[in-house]
């Protein structure tokens, strides 16, 4: 059992972890970029508002398995496969990005408009305002959106288990369906629960303990 | 040293258009407190915010030293904005840095050296006195702390200039003395010009030199504090000066209960070491009586104020007034 298990368990972490930070490296900006483009945002722009809320909402009406299969592709292209566990990170990023860009949004909205003010009016520069405030007093929000992503990573890595990604995912769908031993999925199940648990008991500890609000 | 030339901001939503600020005319001495008042919703606020572009100008031109800054490209904007230091009502301290990053934001945007920094924080810290609080956060530290953090921060880099947007219209009575005294002093020590819009007459009354009154979006009266407590012209001014709490007398004096004639005497402080009200007894033939008096203890001076009742022949009560007048007292004749 603990020989299945294991290596299965290795694989969803490096999967997650992967893809946990593919996803926030092209999501965050995506998050910055529509918070500074919006209606009286620090760039106010419109049009790139528009078209970056149109193309993150189309991104996420897909549902996850099918944008995966969709972009098999893409995985061949950069990884030279589609299938395992290292081509599973492509897909996986991808479909996380534009909803690490929802919740970075979201937690930087929520910084106090008249701070942005007074960096404002101190002569600060649009990147400074960005890096020097708006990312720092939305740090503890910040890391309970990344603790969210990697959860719904979590969810989404067993499911692209099914279709050839490995991970508990996939242990859970061949031994507990294909053979009918429950034991194994059981065990797998479990072991998806503590990780969730754990990872979203670290993310509030943690952004509890800076949190100085 | 800041001169606002037919200075108006409009508002458009839609179809709908509001006029915050409707040409607006100042100018604002170099090393003067000068105040701004008026209700909510006057339009002072919006008005404060055009002197550092935060709010852009519908028209007119806003010069400071001679340079006109609504016709800056965003870039030299921004350079003019560190010269120009501001408050706010609520602080806006950055709640996840300690007070002394707060304070060395500024600095630290400008790219100063480490030791700079450490040395003027220091220094301001002490300034404040908040050394104590060096490492605490916002959170930990009352309204009268914030907004001294607030003030350290907003001069860590020699502005020109001080904005104050009600920078103590949150904080209780002797805070707001304490953050006023405080205002006043770096006014005093370096030069600073302070601006700064209220809704308190108190605050008025404590250090401002010259105060501009302004009414839906207009600036109806503007003297020096003495001449509007003096001599309000407006009935907005006779309000503010109303709302201060000893100056209830008109509630509760109606002249027609009175026979005599009820005259209000103003007086700055240094007509009232004259014996005026009894020399006008004496060589006059009428009799005082003393309704109500007050003084308000100013910036500078202090301006009295006194409601008598003049019984006796109109020939001489009219007399008697233009004798106070020629003692320069200004004289109101209530009924």
């Amino acid at each position: 059992m603990i020989d299945l298990v294991i290596p299965s368990l290795l694989e969803t972490l490096y999967m997650v972890f992967f893809s946990t930070i593919f996803s926030v490296l092209l999501g965050f900006p995506l998050g910055i970029l529509l918070v500074i483009t919006e209606k009286d945002g620090l760039w106010e722009k419109p049009m790139l508002n528009k078209i970056l809320n149109s193309i993150i909402n189309l991104l996420r009406s897909f549902p996850f398995l099918i944008l995966m299969i969709l972009l098999f592709p893409l995985s061949k292209l950069i990884i030279g496969k589609t299938i395992g566990t290292t081509a599973t990170i492509v897909p996986l990023s991808i479909s996380a990005a534009p909803f690490v860009a929802r919740v970075m949004e979201s937690s930087l909205k929520e910084v106090d408009k008249g701070v942005i003010e007074f960096s404002l009016s101190m002569g600060a520069t649009i990147p400074q305002i960005i890096t020097k405030v708006l990312i720092p007093e939305a740090l503890p929000s910040i890391i309970l959106g990344i603790t969210l992503t990697i959860i719904n990573l979590i969810g989404y890595s067993a499911m692209a288990g099914s279709i050839g990604g490995g991970g508990l995912g996939d242990l859970a769908i061949r031994f507990g369906l294909y053979r009918f031993q429950t034991d194994v999925m059981i065990v797998a199940v479990v072991i998806i629960v503590i990780l969730v648990q754990s990872i979203q008991f670290l993310g509030n500890t943690l952004a509890e303990k800076i949190n100085k609000k | 040293m800041i001169d606002i030339k037919n200075l108006s901001k409009d508002y458009i939503n839609g179809k709908a258009s509001f006029s915050a600020v409707k040409d607006v005319n100042l100018h604002i001495n170099k090393g003067e407190i000068f105040g701004i008042i008026g209700l909510s919703g006057a339009g002072k606020s919006t008005l404060i915010r055009c002197i550092n572009r935060l709010e852009e100008p519908t028209s007119g031109k806003i010069f400071i030293d001679n340079v006109d800054i609504t016709s800056l490209d965003k870039e030299s904007l921004r350079l003019t904005r560190k010269e120009i230091g501001m408050i706010f009502q609520h602080f806006n301290l950055l709640a996840q840095k300690t007070v002394f990053e707060n304070i060395a934001f500024p600095l630290s945007l400008e790219g100063k050296s480490k030791n700079y920094i450490e040395e003027k924080v220091d220094e301001l810290l002490e300034y404040v006195d908040l050394t104590d609080k060096k490492d605490s956060y916002p959170s930990q530290l009352s309204g009268g702390q914030k907004q001294r953090v607030a003030i350290a921060r907003a001069i860590a880099n020699n502005p020109k200039i001080l904005l104050s947007d009600e920078g103590t219209s949150a904080l209780d009575p002797k805070t707001t003395k304490s953050i006023l005294s405080l205002l006043n002093r770096i006014r005093n020590e370096f030069g600073i010009t302070i601006v700064m819009i209220t809704h308190q007459m108190e605050v008025v009354k404590e250090i401002c030199d010259r105060v501009a009154i302004m009414e839906e979006g207009k600036v109806v009266e503007l003297n020096t504090v003495e001449n509007i407590f003096r001599n309000p012209k407006t009935k907005t001014a006779q309000s503010f000066i109303n709302s201060l709490q000893n100056n209830i007398e008109d509630e509760i004096i109606n002249p027609s209960d009175f026979e005599g004639k009820l005259i209000r005497l103003s007086y700055l402080g240094q007509s009232a070491k004259k014996p005026i009200v009894s020399k006008a007894i004496k060589e006059f033939n009428i009799n005082v009586n003393i309704l109500s008096g007050n003084i308000n203890k100013l910036h500078e001076s202090n301006v009295g104020h006194l409601v008598l009742e003049l019984i006796g022949t109109d020939v001489e009560v009219e007399n008697a007034i233009s004798y106070l007048r020629n003692e320069n007292v200004h004289v109101e004749v209530l009924q």
